[in-house]
């Protein structure tokens, strides 16, 4: 499908951007091109960890639990030990003697790696078998024996900090009651004096919000192949990995094995969307396994093992409060949130972070004060809080403003298109210190809200729906304006577990011209191979497809903290331009030596060095490689070889944003909603590829009509989790969504070396509350101001009758 | 990757072959098809058959769609895809078409068979209550020969039919009159999720009047295939809104469904209505030449 965007101005700031309508280019820099990894993808010729297959491997099968709460009695193995493929049975018991029973987070926490004293989750890691093949190792694990003693679990989080609720982490020392933490922002005083003068003079709008529980589900499942060699003792792990080096580090502390011998390859990898951050119970087994037994040990998880026991996301339960004046300008926003973090806080997020950047609930509107407040408890669910395409949290704080100025705007008879554009942040504002301390590198949020307006064309649905609510067809139109805050982060603030959050990153240029980076960072499906080749191409001049992508191997490239949260192009990417400044910086040096002219006469464009006013003296980038390694003397001073390395810590993170328009059509009879249009205009600075640009665009609106209309993971009152397949955690497919309308606008930010901010998370972030306020807008004639996700058919039927009620 | 349990596997080469396999075996011994239900369920470990019986190789004696007179005959292990795609089939049953649009996806649909959902007889699976809703009887075989039960007693509750070890369902013969049409119409949350309800009609009409009706309803409770009540209300009545109304809530005061992830009892019962409606609406439409 093509997309014509119509002919709205470019944002005034913009630089120009190469041509981006023409697909399969060969672009010496920017633009779109195919991607380079997509001739192995599309063929089915990628290589995944399931697909290692070494000589002797054993496979591993972990034993779940059945209960949420239970204190463990007894396990007897002696049976499954007696399976004849079974080569080892390992309980908590058994890694406890070797203190290897509980691990740390992400979060300074701790976890069991097996259950020791008692179990914290349904289907929590209780013991693991070894066998020859995975059928025998899956059939081991109904030998094993386990009794448990039953305990009343929490699963209501709002019951979860009551006096007589049964404490879930009695291995933390004088834990007393099930509070995880609590953090603030903002300052409480000038924000309730705010509230206090709009309680008598304008307007406070307070509407309950839940945020449900979802989860990442990647395509491929986590897993690993642990290889221990038995002379060096050095640990090769193939794992499903979005943070190879971070992983490399914590499993030197974790296991005591020194940081020289342990080697972490991350493979092709099926989608990681934050699930892939977290390190394991699994993992952790696999690496003892094939410690004690001598032998590579793969394991790979099933599908309801991921969905019932890997990181999930959200799951905040918020109160969002805004004040304003009689005519709609917001003047303060405050909220208290009640996070549900499950049994071990997992939460990935830098350390000085708890409840990652929700810090940035502000949104993208200029006000006096805010203030928020959170309690996180302990329940008995899965860990995690990973960042699942949400930049750690922000995506929880994008939909509580966004919806809470829907409700604003409700209570006001507001056009909320109109409510915002009121109460943006203005560009010559930026950079903009937030009222929760959150530094905007650059905006220009109108031209942006302008435009999606345009494209969807705002007006005429409008009338439209009025015409539809005459006849009393239900009709919605739905608005959200995101500013995100993505690129983790200057190290003087954030490190997950002491490590801090810069990008290393190498570039050698062979000497016929061709070149390969190294990058930290490592790609799940968002196409680095290619995005990386051409942020260097762009800077020397080598086209991208002689340059080769090296990442997702702690042997073979720099250290870096991995890729989520929307990090890799705001932090490597800035490394990568960087590191080729560096080695065009040598080139140009070998260059005047090979033309016979001061540095300072030489220019370069585009892969070509020039001495300035004689254009006919000219050498290229290939020519200087060759010198650069050839015979002959360099300049003096300068030695051979072309390369140059480099650790970027970026100077602060980069905040995209976008304007995103919904059109839902909702059957009166049936309660279903069908999204109609979809429009999203992003601003992500500096575009390096449109058209993966665009796929991330268009995989994260896709992720957000499913959170919005059918994910959630949820649970009985016994914590049985109900959402453990396919069938049960539903994620849309093709007929779900509609045909995706993208535009954007360019507001390079200022601070990255080539203006580029992240977009991996961007539409993930923006679309729900879209398609939430679409949806109820569409409701407005039934009085309805607010409805929680995920809204299936019969929440929104049970809205219609007036019986809304949150979904956890 | 989940795994099943160990089993041992012959393919079938004949039904004959097939039946004396599954009198050999006795209980142990499943069926397999399509897989589509078998094979996830031995995945998750809730079904461990001892034997499987493979009839995917039985293709001639088994996967067919017939229009003879008065009657269609459909061999049990014609595929979900052929019953979508019969120009035939719509023409004189458009029910099965209206049915396979929301049935599972293309991949589940181009090896699910016909013979396979029936007897899965999940309260959810939509194909039983359009078979009930458009009378079809079923064809049961062993080795002393073919008998024909009524959908009403093939199908004997939640999993349950009237196969009996050492039998399989080999064909569903649906009676064929002038003047007749169907329907079916399913709310589900997601495409290729199963029903959150669902409603199968098939009327005949006798000049204004409907002379037969029959509704079958999906996923708001046992053994409402077939709504007895509706189709006493239907006889004889000249087709309205107000009767569409009249047995839409006859539908609802019959079903009898649960709250669960899909939706809240009362949602569904509403759905009972509505969907019965809907389909009544257009296979009377249909069947008058206004459709």
């Amino acid at each position: 499908m093509t997309i014509t965007e119509p002919g709205v101005e470019e944002n005034a700031n913009a630089v120009p951007t190469p041509d981006n309508n023409l697909n399969d280019q060969k672009p010496t820099g920017f633009g779109r091109m195919l991607r380079k990894e997509d001739p192995r993808l599309v063929r089915g010729l990628g290589q995944f960890c399931d697909d290692v297959e070494l000589p002797g491997m054993l496979h591993l099968a972990i034993l779940r639990s059945p209960m949420a709460h239970a204190r463990i009695v007894s396990i007897d193995k002696t049976a499954a030990e007696a399976h004849p493929k079974v080569k080892a049975v390992i309980t908590g018991a058994d890694l406890a003697a070797q203190n290897l029973a509980w691990m740390p987070t992400l979060s300074n926490d701790v976890q069991a790696v097996l259950a020791t004293d008692k179990v914290r989750f349904q289907h929590q890691e209780v013991a693991f078998v070894v066998a020859e093949d995975r059928y025998s190792a899956r059939d081991a694990l109904e030998l094993i024996d386990v009794e448990y003693e039953w305990i009343d679990p929490v699963i209501d989080v709002r019951k979860a900090l009551d006096a007589d609720a049964p404490i879930i982490r009695d291995d933390l020392e004088g834990k007393t009651n099930n509070h995880c933490f609590e953090w603030e922002a903002g300052d409480k005083d000038a924000t309730d004096a705010v509230f206090a003068d709009a309680a008598e003079n304008g307007i406070i709008v307070t509407e309950d919000i839940v945020y449900p529980r979802v989860h990442p589900a990647p395509m491929e499942t986590c897993g690993c192949v642990a290889d221990v060699e038995r002379v060096s003792g050095k640990l090769t792990l193939w794992s499903t990995t979005q943070a190879p080096h971070a992983h490399r580090t914590v499993y030197a502390l974790v296991a005591g094995l020194p940081e020289h011998k342990i080697r972490i390859i991350a493979p092709d990898i099926g989608g990681g969307f934050g699930n892939k951050v977290p390190i394991y119970p699994g993992y952790v087994c696999a690496i003892v396994a094939s410690l004690v037994i001598g032998k590579p040990v793969k394991w790979m998880e099933d599908r309801t093992e991921n969905l019932v026991s890997t990181g999930f996301a959200r799951d905040y339960i918020m109160r969002g409060e805004i004040a304003a004046t009689k005519d709609g300008k917001i003047r303060a926003i405050r909220t208290n949130v009640l996070a549900d973090h499950g049994a071990f806080n997992g939460t990935a997020a830098p350390v000085k972070y708890p409840a990652g950047f929700f810090g940035v609930f502000t949104g993208s509107y200029d006000i006096e004060a805010a203030h928020a407040h959170m309690d996180a408890v302990y329940t008995n669910k899965a860990p995690g809080g990973v960042a699942y395409a949400c930049s750690f949290r922000i995506t929880e704080a994008v939909y509580l403003i966004e919806r809470m100025v829907d409700v604003l705007a409700y209570d006001l008879e507001m056009d909320p298109a109109e409510l915002r554009l009121k109460n943006f942040i203005q560009p010559e504002q930026f950079p903009y210190m937030s009222k929760t301390g959150w530094l905007y590198d650059s905006g220009d949020y109108e031209p942006a809200m302008r435009k999606a307006m345009d494209m969807i064309g705002y007006d005429e649905l409008r009338k439209e729906q009025a015409d539809k609510r005459e006849r009393g067809e239900l009709m919605g139109i739905g608005i959200a304006f995101f500013t995100e805050a993505v690129g983790a982060g200057p190290r003087k603030d954030m490190d997950i577990l002491g490590l801090g959050m810069a990008d290393g990153c190498e570039l050698r240029v062979h000497p016929t011209g061709k070149a390969v980076v190294r990058l930290s960072v490592k790609t799940q499906g968002q196409g680095h191979e290619t995005t990386f080749a051409q942020i260097v191409a762009e800077e020397i001049g080598i086209p991208p497809e002689d340059i080769d992508v090296v990442h997702g191997d702690t042997d073979n490239t720099p250290f870096g903290l991995g890729t989520y949260g929307s990090r890799s192009t705001p932090v490597s990417g800035a490394a990568a331009a960087l590191v080729a400044r560096k080695v065009r910086d040598k080139a140009q040096i070998i260059a005047s030596g090979m033309l016979e002219a001061s540095v300072a006469d030489i220019e370069y464009e585009a892969g070509t060095f020039r001495v300035k006013g004689d254009p006919e003296k000219s050498v290229t980038i290939q020519d200087i490689a060759m010198k650069a390694h050839g015979a002959g003397d360099l300049p003096e001073g300068l030695e051979g070889g072309l390369e140059a390395q480099i650790c970027y810590n970026p100077e602060n993170l980069t905040y995209p944003f976008g304007a995103y328009i919904c059109v839902v059509d909702i059957d009166s009879g049936t309660a279903e909603v069908k999204v109609r249009r979809f429009v999203a205009v992003d601003d992500c600075g500096t575009q390096i590829n449109p058209m993966i640009i665009e796929g991330q665009v268009h995989g994260g609106l896709t992720d957000g009509v499913g959170m919005a209309l059918m994910e959630m993971i949820s649970f009985d009152d016994e914590g049985n989790c109900l959402s453990g397949s396919l069938m049960d955690y539903l994620i849309p497919t093709a007929m779900e969504v509609p045909d995706w309308e993208t535009g954007h606008t360019v507001t390079p930010s200022p601070h990255h070396p080539i203006g580029a901010k992240g977009i991996g998370e961007s539409a993930t972030v923006g679309s729900p509350p879209a398609v939430v306020n679409a949806v109820v807008d569409a409701l407005k004639p039934y009085g309805i101001r607010h409805a929680d996700m995920p809204l299936t058919p019969s929440r929104v039927w049970e809205t219609m009758q007036g019986n809304h009620t949150p979904p956890i | 990757m989940q795994v099943p349990a160990p089993f041992e596997y012959e393919r079938a080469t004949s039904v004959d072959h097939a039946i004396a396999l599954m009198e050999r075996l006795g209980s142990e011994a499943r069926v397999v098809a399509g897989g589509h239900s078998l094979l996830p369920m031995m995945k998750l470990r809730l079904a461990t058959p001892e034997y499987l019986i493979d009839i995917n190789d039985l293709s001639a004696e088994l996967e067919y769609i017939r229009i003879e007179g008065a009657e269609v005959r459909i061999g049990a292990l014609t595929r979900h895809r052929q019953l979508l795609e019969s120009d035939d089939l719509a023409a004189v049953l458009p029910i099965f078409r209206d049915a396979e649009k929301v049935i599972a996806d293309p991949v589940v649909r181009n090896r699910g068979t016909l013979g396979g959902s029936l007897c899965q007889a999940d309260p959810s699976e939509d194909l039983s209550a359009v078979c009930d809703a458009v009378g079809a009887s079923c064809v049961i075989r062993n080795s002393s020969g073919d008998r024909v039960v009524s959908m009403h007693d093939f199908h004997r509750g939640p999993y349950e039919t009237a196969v009996a070890d050492g039998e399989m369902l080999t064909e569903i013969r649906i009676p064929l009159r002038p003047g007749s049409s169907s329907a079916y119409h399913k709310v589900e949350r997601r495409a290729g999720d199963w029903a959150v309800a669902s409603a199968g009609a098939a009327v005949t009409m006798d000049g204004d009047v409907i002379a037969d009706g029959r509704v079958g309803l999906c996923a708001v409770g046992p053994n409402l295939t077939n709504v007895e009540p509706i189709s006493a209300a239907l006889r004889g009545q000249a087709p309205s809104e107000e009767l569409y109304a009249l047995v839409g809530q006859i539908a609802a005061d019959n079903a009898d469904p649960s709250t669960d992830t899909r939706g809240t009892a009362a949602y569904k019962t509403h759905l009972a209505k509505e969907l019965t409606i809907r389909s009544l609406r257009k296979a009377v439409a249909r069947a008058t030449g206004q459709a």
